[in-house]
């Protein structure tokens, strides 16, 4: 792995919240993490660890208190707003617990969604990008229906498909099968791994669910805000 | 998806869509608003033209008038003492306007001019058998004067026709008299003229009064009757702008040195009351306005908190805090606008209905159907830029939201 890309790098990141307050918490600590290129993480720990806060800082929706980050090389904490909101549009796909998907739009606007933004004007072009990820997510006869007329399922699969239209470097998903039945779930999860096998693309998921984190390249836990264990995934144990 | 649209315009239009009931109760709120506005100003706009015309149609813009003849204080052969300090106003006897013809003809060339009539006014009495009324003689050049007050549309019986022997009275003069069409009357002017003048008109000027003292009779009778020959008392003029008749008056008096009165300053209190409804017309129309711009924001901000979680997502997609922020000032406009082309189209429709509903004692319309397009372009854009205004507060409010907070819900 030693010439493959690294896509995440964190060196030394805090998230202190009430900074410079009598109240200051301190939520994550000195944390070091590095992803390169076609990872398959799995982000595991007990609720309240700071995996979320991690996910956000990662993700550029948050800024850490202290430490670097980097994504495809590039240091964010120089970034303003617009640049930070630009890199997260064209490096960062989101997949969320709730699936998110904009109930005023069809699935298949939905993941024309982040192109459109980009571009500003819809085009045949985005149309067709979006038809054939909702192909690859085994949803192109739904395309033309509302998010809202969906499965729980079918919505992640929407979303999974959405956060691919950048073709980004990484994708974050939170939780993303924590709603779901087994089946769906599983399907779901084998999808996120098909996608990272097929197009390379690096994957960080948090869960809870200690089967698919043992399914993953590896894990990396994190237990009152520090990292707790970087292991393959065939070693995890389930937390207590 | 529409390929013409931008992502703002795509995204405001689906919102707005997806709520459709809340859409479209604002939107009836924004077009009642307007369509009160619209109603009201043209209403009020025709009334208020109607006014005008009635009271312009039946005097001058502008009428010169010779100075008021003064007393100086007798003064020793030296001139420097005064001999007697009371000094009495001296009584106004009527004089004619010193070189008319020259100021007439100046005056022509005023582009800011339309009429120069000049008129012969005297104070007279018509008599008949025993019965006789005092009445205001006004000689008249009948190809001028009949332009600026339009005698010609208030006569009921006759012709307007002034000839030599002619007189044209009013209605109520006539019935005073037992006079009609063709009889003859006595006119004796004050100064002493009299002669024997034959009816060739009677009109209606809708005003009792006016219908009692005024008669119209050519320049060289009024003249003649009056001792003043070649003489005219007054120069009527009409000007294109009616409102600049108080300023072209002005011009007119530095001008030519004899005193010019609008019908502004001779009608002051009319003039007062047409500003007063001006005033009131404003004021109700800023107050629905406010009401709708608060009725749009107030829409709009319970909509951002709605749509909390989209826009975390969209932020998290990669979209500017500055495209949030025109997907809900879209929305704002585009609320304003559709409400405000509704709300044209009701308050025309109601301007028409009043008009065809409403009508004076005697069937004639109580004001005249006018459509001026300026009006409904400018409720439309004013409702549209009110919107957006209006939608500046959600707006920001959604641009600021953080992306974790906005998720997180």
């Amino acid at each position: 792995m030693a010439d493959v890309p690294e896509v995440l790098r964190l060196e030394k990141v805090c998230k202190s919240y009430n900074v410079g307050q009598p109240v200051e918490v301190e939520v994550l600590h000195d944390i070091d993490i590095s992803l390169k290129r076609g990872e398959f993480v799995a982000l595991i720990g007990p609720s309240g660890s700071g995996k979320s806060t991690l996910l956000n800082i990662i993700g550029l929706l948050d800024r850490p208190t202290k430490g670097r980050l980097f994504i495809e090389g590039h240091e964010t904490s120089k970034l303003d707003d617009a640049a930070t909101t630009a890199l997260r549009g064209h490096s960062i796909g989101f997949v969320f617990q709730y699936h998110y998907l904009i109930s005023a739009f069809t699935a298949l606007e939905n993941v024309m969604m982040p192109l459109l933004v980009e571009h500003s004007f819809p085009d045949e072009r985005m149309r067709a990008r979006a038809h054939g990820l909702l192909d690859q997510v085994g949803l192109a006869q739904w395309e033309n229906n509302l998010a809202n007329n969906m499965s729980g399922g079918q919505q992640q699969r929407v979303a999974i498909a959405r956060s691919l239209a950048m073709n980004p470097a990484l994708i974050l998903a939170d939780e993303p099968t924590g709603n779901l039945d087994t089946k769906s779930a599983d399907s779901v999860f084998e999808m996120m791994r098909a996608v990272n096998r097929s197009q390379g693309t690096t994957f960080l998921v948090v869960t809870h669910n200690m089967d698919l984190a043992r399914r993953c390249d590896r894990t990396i836990e994190v237990i009152d805000g520090r990292i707790g264990t970087l292991a393959p995934a065939n070693e995890v144990e389930p937390h207590q | 998806m529409n390929t013409w649209a931008p992502f703002e315009w795509i995204t405001a239009l689906r919102f707005l869509r997806e709520g459709r009931m809340q859409t479209l109760f604002i939107v009836a709120a924004v077009a009642i608003g307007v369509a009160v506005i619209v109603f009201m100003s043209a209403m009020l706009s025709s009334l208020q033209a109607n006014f005008i015309k009635r009271v312009l149609t039946s005097q001058p813009h502008i009428q010169l008038i010779p100075p008021d003849e003064i007393a100086r204080p007798l003064r020793t052969s030296t001139r420097t003492e005064i001999v007697s300090p009371i000094v009495q106003r001296p009584a106004q006897r009527i004089r004619s306007i010193d070189q008319w013809q020259k100021i007439r003809a100046a005056l022509s060339e005023w582009p800011e001019i339309v009429t120069v009539s000049p008129t012969m006014s005297a104070s007279a009495l018509a008599v008949r058998g025993d019965a006789s009324r005092s009445i205001t003689l006004t000689g008249i050049d009948p190809e001028v004067y009949f332009r600026i007050v339009r005698i010609p549309e208030y006569i009921v019986a006759g012709q307007p026709r002034v000839q030599t022997d002619d007189i044209i009275v009013g209605l109520d003069l006539a019935k005073d008299l037992g006079v009609a069409l063709g009889d003859k009357l006595n006119v004796t002017s004050a100064t002493g003229g009299a002669r024997v003048l034959t009816i060739s008109g009677i009109f209606d000027l809708g005003n009792k009064g006016a219908n009692m003292r005024t008669t119209f009779v050519a320049l060289r009778t009024a003249q003649a009757l009056s001792r003043l020959v070649g003489g005219v008392t007054s120069i009527d003029l009409t000007v294109p702008d009616v409102y600049a008749a108080e300023t072209i008056a002005l011009a007119v008096q530095s001008a030519t040195g004899v005193e010019a009165d609008s019908w502004i300053k001779t009608n002051a209190q009319f003039f007062t009351a047409v500003n007063a409804q001006q005033t009131s017309n404003t004021l109700i129309r800023v107050f629905v306005g406010l009401s709708v711009a608060f009725g749009i924001a107030s829409v709009l901000v319970v909509s951002v908190i709605q749509r909390q979680k989209d826009i975390g997502i969209l932020r998290a997609m990669g979209s500017s805090r500055g495209q949030i922020l025109r997907v809900f000032l879209v929305q704002g406009g585009l609320l304003g606008f559709l409400g405000s082309i509704v709300g044209a189209a009701m308050g025309g429709g109601a301007y028409m209905f009043w008009h065809s509903y409403l009508r004076q004692a005697d069937g004639s319309e109580i004001f005249p159907l006018i459509f001026e397009p300026s009006l409904y372009v400018n409720a439309v854009l004013l409702a549209a830029l009110t919107g957006v205004a209006a939608a500046a507060v959600p707006a920001l409010r959604a641009a600021k939201l953080d992306p974790v907070v906005a998720i997180r819900g």
